[in-house]
């Protein structure tokens, strides 16, 4: 396939879309670069929904959208400071699932409402703790551990739920999970996600924390070597992805008024195609909460256009997909034609 | 894991293979021994488990698992992976069942011809974008799975074949049996004979521990790995193609849910057939016999008459366990080559 052999094969820590190319051009301006081609394909959709509907741009459907991203958008964070570190965490969506059964079987079995969502939260940090144990503490690969706690936790859920739906929670409460917040067209759980997105972005990009997750993500020996902890880090990183993760679940629970033991299934998928598509690399150590805030609200504003078009959910995965594929490849063969025009110009000698 | 044991072998080298060669059958023996003691301690508690029945049963249900893990471990050795496997499942089971519908009379071998041209079209994809833009093939794959779940769903549109439209030849070999044994179980036995074997023998297909090991050192080595990557991803989806027309012909009836979530089950198995998901080691014949051993978990909890809502959480107990135990197995084998040999690099 590739002629030059030598380079298809570049260990993860140097991998190619980091922007720390051959032309020694700083980090910034390939980030800077990504983000901005978001924001016009941002716009793109935007106008691509008011053309095929004059009240694409009205607020409730702003509140549509923003009310069917919430919880996504919420393990997103999270996820975007995991996968910085060069990790991955695919159990999300199973511990959404399992949090919000543990919610509603102990509201079940009588408990308040408010007792439930402490224990869904302390679930969440319980099964997050797990994932830290095995990726930060053992060393484990984190893709194998997660999929294990994804299974895990789903058939947890089952055990604790199947086959039974709980409903009943109290109307003062799923209101939260179905209006709007006062006086705005946003959904409580997407007003929870922006404030969260806000904290998350000062943490990353203006933090001393947020300077060791990226180096560990860059080069977790480095890093190491200079002090960082690296894994007390990604140890509370995967606490925090629970804790999310239980939010999140009892979020979904009060937006649907009801959960059963498969809550939330295959939504890992989304999360992850998020955090991808907002520029985040998958080796780690380049990425933006921006990038991802914005990926959010492509997707979110991308669906609903083309729900709004009588497209069926079945085109929207082909879009979702091609959009996934298209947003990784590109700035990948932008890198590798830059690479392979640097080695022309010094004459052609293979890069070593 | 084991990374050095696949290295090209000088002198020395052929001492330390042996060594890790007899430590990785010892981790297939273990799986085997697990699935007989599972057997085993079911039987005692229910004697009507063990009849050739329920055997059977358990050879047939783990074939699709585990043929889709022969395609998966190839790919998993050369540090790279395949999620699209169960979305190729259910779009070609439901394209040949489809060609049958509408064309009755289609000859039932072009048919499952046709579903490993679907996974063929869909595995060169894969390879394509990953091997020629470089992109992670996590990202590549995860994109093909939302991709292809979408172009089988515009197919299928709502509608489901049922067994009436597919010829009763075809839907042979997923109950008939010869000599007691599942025609399934015996397709899949001999893709795992011949896979394994090469993946001993071939040059090429030690290229491929050779790249999951070390890929600079294979591409120092001159080793093609673009090429061997790519023929990887093919294979893959070839054998999941072959998997959906199995799966039609197992089931009858296919509709937009089928294979859906087989990916995540299909690594399970293999991981737990003792492939490290980093690449460098790992056999086909494990990554079987993982698939053997979750299915044949789960068969011994109906048998126990424990609840089915069991299933998943010991599947996913028992996936970490694997996890825990390769890294313990691995320090193990790296600490007794240091001790044999001096310092050895881990990798």
């Amino acid at each position: 396939m590739t002629p030059d052999s030598t380079t298809t094969t570049k260990p993860p820590a140097t991998a190619s879309y980091q922007g720390v190319d051959d032309g020694g051009q700083p980090l910034w301006r390939g980030l800077v670069r990504w983000e901005t081609a978001l924001v016009f394909v941002l716009i793109a959709v935007l106008i691509f929904g008011s053309a095929q509907s004059s009240d694409f741009l009205n607020g409730s459907n702003f509140f549509y959208i923003s009310l069917n991203m919430g919880e996504i958008a919420i393990m997103a964070l999270p996820l975007t400071l995991i996968v910085m570190t060069g990790e991955i965490d695919l159990s999300v969506a199973s511990m959404l699932g399992l949090s919000g059964t543990v919610m509603g079987s102990l509201f079940h079995d009588g408990w308040s409402v408010w007792a439930a969502m402490a224990a869904a939260l302390a679930v969440g940090a319980a099964g997050g703790a797990l994932n830290g144990l095995l990726v930060a503490k053992m060393g484990l690969p984190s893709i194998a551990v997660t999929i294990g706690t994804l299974t895990l936790f789903r058939g947890l859920s089952e055990i604790v739920l199947a086959p039974r739906t709980i409903t009943g929670f109290p109307i003062s409460l799923t209101k939260i999970g179905v209006m709007p917040v006062q006086g705005t067209q946003i959904a409580w759980s997407a007003l929870i996600f922006l404030v969260l997105a806000v904290v998350f972005g000062v943490v990353l990009h203006a933090t001393s924390m947020g300077r060791s997750i990226v180096a560990i993500g860059l080069q977790p020996e480095a890093a190491r070597f200079s002090g960082v902890r690296v894994d007390r880090i990604k140890f509370g990183l995967y606490v925090v992805s629970g804790l999310f993760c239980a939010l999140a679940g009892i979020l979904f629970t009060l937006k649907n008024s009801s959960v059963s033991y498969d809550a939330g299934t295959g939504l890992e998928l989304n999360v992850v195609a998020i955090v991808l598509l907002g520029g985040v690399s998958i080796f780690g150590g380049r990425g933006t909460v921006i990038g991802v805030v914005l990926a959010v609200a492509i997707v979110g504003c991308l669906q609903q256009a083309l729900t709004q078009m009588g497209v069926q959910p079945e085109v929207q995965n082909i879009v979702t997909g091609a959009l996934l594929l298209v947003s990784v490849v590109v700035p990948n063969g932008g890198e590798l034609l830059r690479r392979a025009r640097a080695r022309t110009r010094r004459g052609a000698v293979p890069a070593a | 894991m084991t990374a050095q044991l696949t290295a090209p072998a000088p002198a020395p080298d052929t001492q330390r293979f042996a060594r890790g060669a007899a430590l990785l059958r010892a981790r297939e023996l273990g799986i085997g021994v697990a699935i007989v003691l599972v057997f085993v301690a079911t039987t005692i508690s229910n004697h009507a488990f063990a009849n050739a029945h329920s055997v059977q049963q358990l050879l047939t249900g783990a074939s699709l698992i585990a043929l889709l893990g022969v395609g998966e471990t190839m790919v998993i050795v050369t540090r790279n992976v395949d999620l699209s496997v169960g979305s190729v499942v259910g779009l070609s089971a439901y394209v040949v069942g489809d060609v049958f519908k509408h064309h009755s009379g289609f000859p039932v071998l072009l048919g499952y011809l046709l579903g490993i041209a679907v996974g063929v079209l869909v595995g060169s994809i894969n390879g394509l974008i990953t091997v020629v833009t470089r992109v992670p093939s996590l990202v590549v794959t995860l994109a093909m799975l939302y991709i292809v779940r979408g172009v089988d769903g515009v197919i299928v549109d709502g509608k489901t074949i049922d067994p009436a439209a597919i010829p009763k030849s075809f839907t042979e070999v997923g109950y008939r049996t010869f000599l007691g044994v599942p025609w399934l179980a015996i397709i899949v036995a001999v893709v795992v004979a011949v896979v394994g074997y090469a993946m001993r023998s071939f040059r090429a297909s030690r290229d491929l521990y050779a790249i999951g090991s070390n890929p600079e050192a294979a591409a120092l080595a001159g080793i093609p790995a673009g090429r061997r990557v790519f023929s990887a991803f093919v294979i893959s989806g070839a054998l999941a193609g072959l998997a959906g027309s199995l799966f039609l012909a197992l089931h009858a009836q296919i509709d937009v849910t089928g294979g859906n979530g087989y990916e995540l089950t299909v690594v399970s198995a293999v991981v737990v057939g003792g492939v490290a998901i980093f690449g460098g080691s790992g056999t086909v014949l494990g990554a079987a016999l993982g698939a053997l051993l979750l299915n044949t978990i789960n068969q011994a909890l109906v048998a126990a008459k424990i609840s089915s809502f069991w299933n998943e959480a010991i599947a996913g107990g028992l996936l970490l366990a694997a996890i825990a135990f390769d890294r313990w197995l691995g320090l193990r084998v790296a600490r007794s080559l240091q001790s044999a040999q001096g310092a050895h690099r881990d990798a």
